[in-house]
């Protein structure tokens, strides 16, 4: 599997632990944006769920 | 065993989660919120987005980050007769701070001296009863947000006016507490299953402590006057896995401040040297059991 993909808002080349899960969220290095993987195969990420008030423990 | 996962997304904490199933053998189906359809007419049988009907699952895990998914798929679940960690009792009170204070002082449980009032003039009133400094919160939500420490009645008359003025009909509920002087930090005790597994200090020097603004952890001993007091807090809102934010006054009294009910935990186990992750997997295993 190829484990690098493209920041959706940086442009930036992005190397994916390989240990990633579906719908995991993790930051952009370059920019600080969250991601969300939302498939293994191929790679894909997009910008995560703005945070609502709701969210929370 | 059937396991459920219901979540929102896979954060830190979903990981070690996951993980932790792993280890132990289990490999629980994921459920993401956003894929619910669920007819609440018919019973468990339907299909969860799994493929697998609700009722073969012996347990449902919930880790929602989204407050008010998780807390409408638990009451879905509960009234199907279907376990969860935590109970729809246990959620509804914990993810309000009202519903948690009335449940504390129910059963006793120390606590700030709290009031609520629904108007502008009465909240005024409340504030002034409480005395400066007081602390204003919605009585939802999480992570720090929308606190106010109110240390004058001209500070009081803004935010009044700013959550009358802005806010939704959940900020015109005044929930009004006293302000405890913490030296620096607050504990958050882990308790599952009724046991107090472990506990941070989250210091800070601003007044808000959590983690989420920037709160650093750092291991706080499970004294025995610690293991009690958040024994007793979970107890009052219903038990399961909690996570209970303690005060210390000037006295070093420990006071209880909020339940969490989906907690965050991914600094933690690193102070405490805890396993974090694995005990709640071992819980969640055990109640599983129970049914299967």
């Amino acid at each position: 599997m190829n484990h690098n993909v493209t920041c959706v808002e940086c442009d930036a080349d992005i190397n994916i632990p390989t240990d990633v899960m579906e719908n995991e969220l993790l930051a952009c290095p370059d920019c600080g944006v969250e991601l969300e993987v939302l498939s293994l195969n191929p790679l894909t990420v997009d910008l995560a769920p703005e945070v609502e008030e709701d969210w929370g423990e | 065993m059937q396991i459920a996962f219901l979540v929102t997304h896979i954060r830190a904490e979903e990981k070690l989660l996951l993980t932790a199933f792993a280890e132990a053998g289990v490999e629980p189906d994921v459920i993401l919120d956003r894929d619910i359809n669920i007819d609440l007419v018919a019973g468990p049988d339907q299909h969860a987005p799994s493929g697998r009907p609700w009722s073969e699952y012996d347990l449902v895990l919930e880790r929602c980050v989204s407050t008010s998914r998780g807390l409408y798929l638990l009451a879905i679940l509960n009234r199907w007769g279907i376990r969860t960690i935590n109970t729809y009792e246990t959620a509804s009170i914990c993810s309000d701070k009202l519903q948690t204070t009335l449940a504390l002082a129910t059963a006793g449980v120390n606590q700030p001296e709290t009031r609520v009032a629904f108007t502008p003039e009465s909240a005024m009133g409340a504030i002034e009863r409480v005395g400066y400094p007081a602390v204003l919160k919605p009585t939802t939500g999480s992570w720090g947000r929308l606190l106010a420490r109110v240390n004058d009645s001209d500070s009081a008359e803004a935010i009044i006016e700013h959550r009358q003025t802005l806010g939704d009909y959940n900020h015109h509920t005044y929930y009004v507490q006293s302000y405890v002087n913490k030296p620096g930090r607050d504990i958050r005790a882990f308790v599952i299953g009724g046991r107090t597994i472990c506990a941070i200090y989250r210091n800070s020097e601003h007044w808000i402590t959590n983690t989420a603004r920037g709160g650093s952890a750092s291991n706080c001993p499970v004294t025995p006057e610690l293991d009690e007091i958040c024994q007793r807090a979970a107890a009052a809102v219903g038990g399961g896995i909690l996570a209970i934010d303690v005060l210390e006054d000037s006295n070093g009294e420990l006071l209880i401040n909020e339940i969490n009910h989906t907690m965050e935990f991914r600094n933690s186990s690193a102070p405490t040297g805890v396993d974090i992750a694995a005990e709640v997997v071992a819980y969640a295993l055990a109640q599983a059991e129970v049914v299967a």
